[in-house]
């Protein structure tokens, strides 16, 4: 074991922690939105929107990630027309492909998360909402919406924590996040060994953070 | 429950005799299998190149056998040293910095490297000798890389990871250009095409084994770059040798590749494969 090594690495790796971090946190973030968006649109009562928004899902939770972000980087990259369009702006950088394929993906399961928390809401209580004269709209914001994020909490700490490992995947597409400059030092030193403990601790000890900050909220919210 | 333990443990321990009785018995080289023509895969995922098939002739003039184990290029070395296989044969050049690290047979063979570009790019055209070495200086040396400089400024330049390529441009003698690493050489030349890349070094001869397998309109620019961070020619990597009985087999093995080396380049079977492979005598 070379700990001199580990010892030196340290500050590299914790310097890339950081776009680790920024990319888990804008996909995170996107991910909400298209989650509780499709989520929404997957309780309509209308077919073909309930179906759309299943479809998505579906197709993102059923294909691996690193497939996903390959097609969006490489894949779009193939496509001559995309190339003169303004969206090859966003679509040129390796960063903004990872955070799309990300953003995606989390916003799939996300959407699953939140659609079974609402499912969980009993009748009672929108009836007893009804009976008092509050509006669908209200009873919407004020008592399906807090009970949903609840009930979603859980599920959507492990989301998290799949995210942030899943984050590693951007140094396929030349990003040097935590894991890309792991496999950096790896290149130019040959210990893989002594390199990915140190990484592999700096994820731990995030998803340590994520875990606790998850059961702490659970705690507060719990009624 | 005392049997199914017994049972788990005896199929662990001879799982563990057979990969040692395997280890000892052949000759285990390891290639890429995506840096064509040195060495790549058919469609039907079978290794071949330039490599593969020297590889088993001097297998043949070692009268020993051999296995070809494929490996990611990222891995190479790490995988050489954890005794995966016992020797390299990927294109791997000959480098000091690799030599800290690991041994290498003779030079088997040489490449040049060269920038590519996609036609129509700002960088064609660079007035620049038409090949330099690094180990030789001088002030035509010098004078190329502060064009090279001057034309890389603020460009984005794609590499292989790992490679006497990316050990180049982070040097600092072409200045600080942007440097965007891959796993593998398909995805820089698919990048390159993309329109990522303004720029990308690698062995000449993998841009134009792409330029015509892809029909896509790839040229090369600026000097073939040699000698310095690109090394001395491309060999066989193997363990340093050590006490102990594995170390004395490497040493052994160094020993028994440099002999087939001399022997194939004598019976002019290495120029004859690098013909066959990339177009013109690569041997040495």
């Amino acid at each position: 074991m070379d700990f001199e090594l580990m010892i030196n690495s340290l500050p590299k790796l914790l310097n890339a922690t950081v776009i680790t971090l920024k990319l888990l946190s804008l996909s995170l973030f996107f991910g909400l939105f298209i989650g509780f968006l499709f989520a929404v649109l997957r309780m309509n009562k209308n077919p073909i929107i309930n179906k759309f928004a299943y479809g998505y899902s579906y197709v993102f939770r059923g294909t691996p990630l690193l497939v996903q972000i390959f097609i969006i980087y490489y894949g779009l990259g193939q496509v001559e027309y995309l190339r003169s369009t303004v969206l090859w702006v966003i679509l040129k950088e390796p960063y903004w492909c990872a955070i799309i394929a990300f953003a995606l993906n989390t916003g799939a399961y996300t959407s699953e998360i939140l659609r079974s928390a609402f499912q969980t809401i009993k009748p009672g209580m929108i009836e007893a909402g009804k009976s008092l004269g509050i509006s669908s709209k209200i009873i919407f914001y004020k008592i399906q919406i807090p009970i949903a994020i609840r009930q979603s909490l859980p599920a959507y700490g492990n989301e998290i924590i799949l995210m942030l490992k899943g984050t590693s995947l951007a140094s396929t597409v030349t990003l040097m996040d935590l894991t890309g400059v792991a496999k950096y030092i790896i290149s130019t030193t040959f210990k893989p060994i002594e390199v990915f403990i140190v990484a592999g601790g700096i994820y731990l000890f995030m998803t340590f953070l994520v875990h606790n900050t998850i059961k702490y909220l659970e705690r507060k919210f719990s009624y | 429950m005392n049997i199914f333990k017994k049972t788990i443990f005896s199929v662990l321990a001879s799982l563990l005799i057979v990969g040692n009785v395997y280890a000892a018995d052949k000759i285990r080289i390891g290639t890429e299998g995506a840096y064509p023509p040195w060495n790549s895969k058919d469609a039907s995922g079978k290794l071949i190149g330039f490599e593969v098939e020297l590889a088993w002739s001097l297998c043949r003039y070692m009268g020993k056998q051999c296995e070809i184990v494929e490996q990611d290029w990222d891995g190479m070395i790490p995988a050489l040293l954890m005794r995966k296989f016992d020797a390299i044969m990927a294109g791997m050049s000959i480098t000091a910095e690799r030599q800290k690290t690991i041994t290498f047979s003779q030079g088997y063979a040489d490449e040049v490297a060269q920038l590519a570009v996609m036609k129509g790019s700002s960088l064609e055209g660079m007035d620049t000798p038409s090949g330099i070495n690094l180990s030789l200086g001088g002030s035509d040396v010098n004078k190329a890389l502060k064009t090279l400089t001057g034309a890389l400024a603020g460009k984005t330049v794609c590499v292989q990871t790992a490679t006497i390529h990316q050990n180049f441009l982070d040097s600092g003698d072409v200045g600080a250009v942007n440097v965007r690493t891959y796993k593998t050489q398909d995805e820089v030349n698919l990048d390159l095409a993309s329109g990522r890349c303004d720029a990308a070094l690698a062995a000449a001869v993998a841009f134009t084994d792409y330029a015509e397998k892809s029909g896509k309109s790839v040229v090369l620019v600026g000097p073939t770059f040699s000698g310095g961070a690109f090394g001395n020619g491309v060999g066989v990597g193997i363990r340093q040798g050590g006490d102990d009985t594995i170390g004395k087999r490497d040493a052994e093995l160094l020993k028994s590749f440099n002999k087939a080396i001399d022997e194939a380049r004598k019976d002019g079977v290495i120029s004859k494969l690098a013909i066959k492979h990339f177009g013109f005598d690569a041997s040495m």
